[in-house]
């Protein structure tokens, strides 16, 4: 925890933080890290953007692990309320205690102010993340799939750490959650939003970046093949495509050829090659742009 | 350091001054030891979007090296506040806009004058003496019938809306209790409302997305689809507009401003493009790749304004309308060509197209694009 706390305080460069990332198993952009550092410090949302697939989610996990702390995560999707993500009251539990209460003749305030307490409140990712005792890591995933309601819903608690339930008054955090929000830009984010996060824009790796989360990942994976494997990976997303691959993606197809015991993408039969595709192409014209020849042509420049 | 968020400031960021105390606070708690990463920790900072954020670098360099860009763009910092999310096509244009301001729509009223020279080869569907609403668009052509099409075509949109979103209204009732339906199961638990019924979440609105051909074969119709493509930006808020002839570009901004005169002025300096080539499959390639992502949902209706004379290849087309089709709910082609007695939609283009839309209709009068409503309703 002594560390978790030297790093609350904007404690170390840079690099030691950089290093204290990868010891958890995170190889982070520089850019990202100093942007992920500066918003413990300054104790302010860090609103990551970037295309699928570059590590976003991860990120949360990685910080998670760092500090130390519980992750609570938010999965935003469309019509997502505030009964899902912030508090809803236990309203079945409610009746059943005005059941118990009917024959013992107790005013109807005294029930009132029971069944309108925190015991019987519904705690949601939000709620649960600001009325930790201890202090959490809240990652809002994908927040641009959240209608714009919910999005306003969310300043409140995100730049005061506070939530109002009518009934109860204001709830004040008890600590001050780190929070991650993620988003793939498939709707522009109000600027309110915006301006109460820090931001960082996620790219996909270099080809140095790639490599060195391939060796952490994997292990096992010949020296020569890891290579070849992101210099394909890297000149495919130069390739016009509809979807193109993310860290995940290369992850799995390193996987995959690992397990059918590819040795050397230069040597490897096309259409053997070809089959393994459907690990880094998730679309069916991306399938199709990518013919036999173009492939061999990617794997004989990737070695 | 004030100086630099100002700075940053006219280069377009949005930053008011609670990031440029932030920013003096940080910089007052780290000694400026590295340069790099105070670098890093500002554009976390100080950028709020990617644009901003790619270009962070620049600004920075620019700033406190005086090198590479400075302040490029503060010749315009009068009373033209630019919209931050404009995609950076604008830039080369706003330069040119004050330019162009002083006439504003005349650019398109040299358009409507041809649009009488021609009048008498055109094959007229309807007689001269039924009312506007009838008569075919291209020959409407001296200011006042403009101007009244005009009118008619902003009402048009504004009662397509009225039609649609009514349904919507009706049903905004947004998760709410069904009594009824609640009562009547309790019956089932010894009248104990244990299950409480809730009603549905109402439909989301329809968003609709204009595309509309200002090629030199539409010419005569440009000005009034523009009109009503107006109309329908302005009164609906979830609605795109995108403008094409051998290049696209986003005008949604610009039709919603209210200031018709204002308006003009910003569309004005399309008027380069008004009346040039058509390149359809690219114009689409550039919305597919740029605009797709955002613009298009489970419910939007694409709705391509165009006569199909393109110079592209037809097979980029067919492409670029598939992937149109797989995004967006409806794709609807309006050709106002299809009103002319005898035209069969013979052209390379068209008939390759036509496999891939879910609706084909004229759009040569009024009524036809009143017509149109069902279509959207059907949802």
């Amino acid at each position: 925890m002594a560390e978790a706390e030297a790093v609350e305080g904007g404690g170390g460069s840079l690099a030691a933080f950089l290093q204290r990332l990868a010891g958890v198993g995170y190889l982070a952009d520089p850019a990202l890290a100093a942007a992920l550092q500066l918003s413990l410090q300054l104790q302010r949302p860090l609103l990551l953007e970037g295309e699928a697939g570059v590590g976003k989610t991860e990120v949360a996990k990685a910080l998670s692990r760092l500090l130390g702390r519980r992750l609570i995560r938010l999965q935003c999707y469309e019509g997502l309320d505030a009964s899902a993500a912030l508090y809803e009251w236990n309203y079945q539990r409610q009746l059943l205690a005005i059941k118990a209460h009917e024959h013992d003749g107790a005013s109807a305030e005294a029930i009132e102010t029971q069944i309108f307490s925190e015991r019987y409140l519904l705690r949601r990712p939000l709620l649960e993340a600001i009325d930790s005792e201890e202090p959490v890591v809240l990652l809002i995933d994908e927040i641009d799939r959240a209608d714009e309601a919910f999005e306003a819903y969310l300043l409140e608690v995100l730049s005061d750490y506070q939530v109002t339930v009518p009934e109860l008054g204001t709830m004040e955090a008890r600590s001050t959650p780190a929070t991650i929000l993620t988003s793939n830009a498939t709707r522009a984010l109000s600027d309110a939003l915006r301006r109460r996060c820090l931001y960082a824009y996620a790219d996909f790796p270099d080809s140095e970046r790639e490599l060195a989360i391939l060796r952490q990942r994997l292990p096992a994976l010949e020296e020569t093949l890891a290579r070849q494997i992101v210099g394909f990976v890297q000149s495919l997303r130069k390739e016009d495509l509809e979807k193109l691959p993310g860290i995940a993606e290369t992850l799995d197809w390193a996987g995959a050829l690992l397990s059918l015991g590819f040795a050397d993408l230069s040597t490897a039969d096309p259409t053997g090659l070809q089959t393994t595709l459907v690990c880094l192409l998730k679309t069916e014209a991306d399938h199709k742009a990518l013919a036999p020849e173009a492939v061999s042509r990617l794997a004989g420049c990737a070695a | 350091m004030i100086g630099f968020v100002n700075h940053l400031r006219l280069n377009d960021y949005t930053l008011g001054l609670p990031e440029a105390e932030a920013a003096v606070a940080l910089l007052m708690q780290q000694p400026l030891s590295n340069v790099g990463e105070t670098k890093l920790r500002l554009r976390s900072l100080l950028a709020k979007r990617k644009e901003e954020w790619e270009r962070f670098d620049a600004d920075f360099e620019a700033y406190w090296y005086a090198r590479g860009r400075r302040r490029d763009r503060s010749r315009r910092t009068g009373n033209t506040p630019r919209r931050p999310t404009r995609p950076g096509v604008w830039n080369d244009h706003l330069e040119r806009q004050n330019g162009h301001g002083d006439s504003p729509g005349d650019p398109r009223s040299c358009g409507g004058g041809g649009g009488e020279t021609r009048a008498g080869e055109g094959r007229l569907i309807a007689s001269k003496q039924t009312p506007l609403h009838a008569r075919d668009l291209r020959h409407l052509a001296d200011r006042a019938e403009m101007e009244e099409a005009e009118r008619a075509a902003e009402a048009l949109a504004r009662a397509l809306r009225y039609r649609l979103s009514r349904r919507y209204r009706l049903q905004s009732a947004r998760q709410r209790l069904d009594l009824r339906r609640t009562l009547r199961r309790s019956l089932a638990k010894g009248g104990t409302p244990i299950d409480p019924v809730w009603r549905a979440r109402p439909e989301e609105q329809v968003r609709i997305v204009v595309l509309l051909d200002i090629s030199g074969s539409m010419e005569l119709y440009s000005r009034f689809f523009l009109q009503f493509v107006k109309g329908l930006v302005a009164q609906w808020a979830e609605s795109d507009a995108y403008l094409f002839h051998t290049r696209l570009l986003r005008v949604t901004e610009g039709l919603r401003e209210r200031d018709p005169i204002k308006a003009m002025t910003r569309l004005s300096l399309m008027a380069g493009g008004f009346g040039g080539g058509t390149e359809i499959g690219a114009s689409l390639k550039t919305f597919n790749d740029r605009y797709a992502k955002q613009a298009l949902n489970g419910r939007s209706v694409a709705i391509i304004l165009s006569d199909g004379y393109d110079t592209g290849v037809p097979a980029d087309l067919v492409r670029e309308l598939a992937r149109l089709r797989r995004r967006a709910r409806r794709l609807i082609w309006l050709n106002p060509l299809l009103g002319w007695r005898d035209y069969r939609a013979i052209n390379r283009a068209m008939t390759a197209a036509l496999p891939l839309l879910d609706h084909f209709a004229s759009a040569h009068n009024l009524e036809s694009l009143a017509a149109l409503e069902p279509q959207l309703a059907r949802l």
